[in-house]
Order: C-alpha cells, then sequence, then structure tokens
C-alpha cells in the first residue's frame, strides 16, 4: 500500500497486520514517555482544506509521538477554482520537502487527485462524504478490543448514512474482517445503495440482535435542508436505552463525535458503562501512528 | 548458502547458559532487584531459560520481560523495507532494577545500542547488563557485553545461525557461508 485513500483493493491480512502495528502503538502510548524515535527524519504535513480540529489533532500528536517533523496548513479556500488551489497549495508543501500529507477535504477525490500532483505518501483524513479512512481504522480497532473478533458480528450503523463519509468506510472496511453491516435512518438520509451493507429505514431492524451499534452525528444543515426533521428523527431514530434493548446484552456504543446529546442518542448513554467514545479518540492515536509506519518505512525516497 | 560448522551442539547450550545464569547471579550478588529482558525474537526464549535456570538453584523468581526494538532502529529511514512491529510487554516497573538484556547474537551492537534507548524511556534502571549466547565480533559501536556463551571469531561474509527448540525445534548453532555474488 503506497497511500490510504480507502479499502478498495485492500486485503483483510493487510488491515489486520496494520492493527497489529496499531497495538503496539497503545502500548507506547501506556508508557511515561510516550514517544518513539521511528520516524526521526520524515516530515509530515496536515492539509486541512476543511477544518476539523480533532482529527488534525489527532494525526499531529500520532505524527510527534513518531518523532516526525510536522507542519500544519489550514485553508479556506474559494469556492471558484477550487482545484487549481488545491493543486497549488500541495505543489509549494512539496516543494518544502514533505513525505507524507494528511489531506482533509470537504469535496471527495481530493486526496486521489493529490497522489498525481506530489510524490510523497498521501492519506486521507476525510474527502467529502466518500471516505475517512482512519476513522473507519479506528473504530474497528475499538470493536475487536470490545468484541475480541467481528468474524460474523453483526454492527448497526444509525444515522444520516447519505452524507457520512465514515458510514461509508466502515462499509468498506468491517465486512473485509467478518462483520454482517446494517444501516439505518430515515428514507431521506438512507442512499439507494451501498455496496457491502444492509440498508433500512427501520432502526429496529438493524438494532436487533446487533453486537455493536455506531451512532452517526446528525448535522443541522440537513435539517436546514428540509431533508429530516428534527423531532421526526428523534422520535424514530434516536438510539436509546429503551431501544438499544433489541440489540444484544451490553452491545457496546460508538459515535464519531462530536455528539449532539439528546439528538441522535440518548444523552445518559454517552456516559454510560457501555459507550466507547473515549476508547475510539484514544485508539484514533495509536491507529494513525501505525498508519504514518506503514506508509513511511521501507519507502523508497 | 553454505553450511560451515556447528558452534554449540543442545548441551554445550545448555552448559553455556546454564553458566550464563550462575555469572549473572555472582555479578547481581544474589537475585534481587534483577530482572531479564529478552529482545525480540530468540532472546525472549532464551531469557527465560536463564530465568529457569536461576530458578532451580536458587529458588527465586527473577521477571522475565520482552522487548522489540524495531521503532528505535537507526535505519528506519533508510531501508527498503519496513520491519514488523512486535510488541514490548515488561509488566514490572524497571526502574531501580539490574536489567539483563539477552539477546542470541551480539554482532554491530546496534541492536543493544536501540534496545538500551528503549529501555531509557520506560524507565531508569538501577544498571543494564547485556549477556549473548554468541558474540560474533565486527562490532560498529563502543558497546560490550558482559556475559557470553561463546566467543566466535567470524567473516563479514558468514552467518551465524542460533536455532532454539521454541523457535526452531532443536537446539543448535551454526556457521554459514554466503554465496559469492
Amino acid at each position: 500500500m503506497r497511500h490510504l485513500l480507502d479499502f478498495q483493493g485492500w486485503t483483510r491480512p493487510e488491515v489486520e497486520n496494520l492493527l497489529d502495528t496499531a497495538r503496539v502503538m497503545a502500548e507506547v502510548l501506556e508508557r511515561p514517555v510516550k514517544k518513539v524515535p521511528a520516524l526521526q527524519g520524515f516530515t509530515v504535513a496536515t492539509v486541512f482544506f476543511e477544518p476539523s480540529t480533532r482529527t488534525r489533532i489527532s494525526f499531529e500528536l500520532a505524527a510527534r509521538r513518531m518523532s516526525a517533523d510536522v507542519v500544519s496548513f489550514a485553508a479556506q479556500t474559494s469556492s471558484l477554482q477550487k482545484g487549481e488551489s488545491y493543486k497549488d497549495t500541495l505543489l509549494t508543501l512539496e516543494a518544502m520537502g514533505i513525505d507524507a500529507y494528511v489531506i482533509r477535504a470537504d469535496s471527495a477525490g481530493v486526496p486521489h487527485q493529490a497522489t498525481r500532483w506530489v510524490k510523497g505518501v498521501v492519506i486521507n483524513g476525510g474527502d467529502g462524504r466518500r471516505a475517512h479512512p482512519t476513522q473507519a481504522l479506528l473504530d474497528a480497532y475499538t470493536l475487536l478490543e470490545a468484541l475480541g473478533t467481528l468474524e460474523g458480528k453483526k454492527i448497526a450503523i444509525v444515522g444520516d448514512i447519505l452524507h457520512s463519509r465514515v458510514a461509508r468506510s466502515n462499509v468498506e472496511l468491517l465486512p473485509l474482517l467478518g462483520a454482517e453491516v446494517w444501516v439505518a435512518g430515515p428514507p431521506t438520509l438512507l442512499p439507494q445503495t451501498l455496496p457491502g451493507a444492509r440498508l433500512t429505514p427501520h432502526l429496529e431492524e438493524a438494532l436487533a440482535e446487533a453486537d455493536a451499534v455506531m451512532v452517526l452525528r446528525l448535522q443541522k444543515e440537513r435539517m436546514e435542508a428540509g431533508l429530516v426533521h428534527l423531532q421526526d428523527y428523534i422520535a424514530h431514530y434516536q438510539v436509546t436505552e429503551e431501544r438499544l434493548r433489541k440489540a444484544k446484552p451490553n452491545a457496546p456504543l460508538l459515535h464519531p463525535g462530536p455528539m449532539n446529546r439528546d439528538i441522535e442518542l440518548e444523552g445518559t448513554l454517552a456516559d454510560s458503562e457501555r459507550s466507547l467514545v473515549n476508547r475510539q479518540v484514544r485508539n484514533g492515536q495509536a491507529v494513525r501512528m501505525a498508519v504514518l509506519y506503514h506508509l513511511l518505512v521501507g519507502k523508497e525516497r | 548458502m553454505r553450511f560451515k560448522a556447528e558452534l554449540l551442539n543442545a548441551e554445550e547450550m545448555r552448559r553455556a547458559l546454564y553458566r550464563i545464569a550462575h555469572e549473572i547471579v555472582e555479578a547481581n550478588k544474589g537475585v534481587e532487584g534483577l530482572a531479564l529482558i529478552g529482545i525480540h525474537t530468540r532472546g525472549i526464549p532464551l531469557a527465560e531459560r536463564i530465568a529457569r535456570y536461576i530458578r532451580e538453584f536458587e529458588g527465586k523468581e527473577v521477571p522475565v520481560g520482552i522487548l522489540d526494538i524495531t521503532l528505535y532502529r537507526d535505519d528506519l529511514s533508510e531501508i527498503g523495507v519496513r520491519p514488523q512491529v512486535r510488541e514490548t510487554r515488561i509488566p514490572f516497573d524497571i526502574t531501580g532494577k539490574a536489567l539483563v538484556l539477552v539477546d542470541d547474537v551480539l554482532y554491530t551492537g546496534r541492536t543493544a545500542r536501540a534496545a538500551l534507548d528503549a529501555l531509557m524511556d520506560l524507565g531508569r534502571p538501577r544498571r543494564i547488563y547485556l549477556a549473548v549466547l554468541v558474540d560474533r565480533g565486527h562490532r560498529e559501536l563502543p558497546i560490550r557485553a558482559d556475559f557470553v556463551g561463546k566467543n566466535v571469531p567470524t567473516a563479514r561474509n558468514e552467518v551465524v545461525k542460533v536455532k532454539l527448540s521454541e523457535v526452531d525445534g532443536e537446539d543448535r548453532v551454526e556457521l554459514w557461508e554466503k554465496e559469492e555474488a
């Protein structure tokens, strides 16, 4: 694997090998000195054309804990000539000697295009509604930690599936590890098809006997666009203690953050024992350290 | 590669490790504060064996940890392959302890250097010893072993193969020669 754009063409052994490395990185994060010299001499740029403080911090910390140098670029691009300005920005960074680019963009495909513009490694930090591979990797890692295996496990993803790159990347990745993925949401927020997943507008069907439940954030824009009415959403799709009784007992709960308490998720559930939200954040760093190690070490420079 | 010689058979290996176990306890004046750290891959069973021998003749348990030095290698930015990262598990606090790093072969000294750096990040040991089954010479760094099973003068085109029953199904050390290119 030369870049991390999505999981097209990935094999199960490759994913498992990467997650094995992430387990070692998680142990590094438990040490008194949470830093190893592995990526000394490498430079990582976080290039965020769309703002995201959490993901950027997670990547930057991951790179620093591996002893890479880090530069960060946050851009407000004009809506015109976006293609051109993405390219110019990356070429400018390229001239400064960057080894890896973590790219976040509001339009799909920017990280793919970037691989044609720069020589360095490209890591997709989330592009449009297309993919967010490191989020899916940290979700898989967290699920494996909680369930032991994903083989034959039913994972329910609930919310705005249509606009969610998190859902899309998980639907690509989790079945690769043997999981059966169900996605549920209002008909206006479900895609026509989603290869790899079973779609349903009925929350109960997705939750029934689920081994784990992933709740997505409901964006305000969707309500403003009239795709969903808040009270209807809460009435039919909010994941509550009561509705979770359909799932396996103590089925863990994941959320990519930031959470809208009492909208997509009953507020008290977020702090309950079954919530793995804090584990997800912690594991995110370990997974990103592993991704940087796998992509940068052994590469022709 | 061409086989050249057997350097140690199973019995000789057992004796060498038994002697090392005695030397460690003697140098440390007992097992107080002593702990063994096996370096992946073959240093781990060697450390476990030394701990077992010490238990046999001292009747005391010496803790054993395992160390992977991959993330501390000095050649990660130049090599064309990515070495597999493996688990480090040291289930005790190393601060104040007398640690014995255990590895199969001492050659350039670069693995030992990486191991020392890794241990320093994990705590502040009272002192660190180095024990190896075979010292084959050709050091590239100012590093020496405190306990050596066998010193073997080698040429650079030779390879020392340590086989351990836990990993390889038999106990034996062999000297091989790389064919001329």
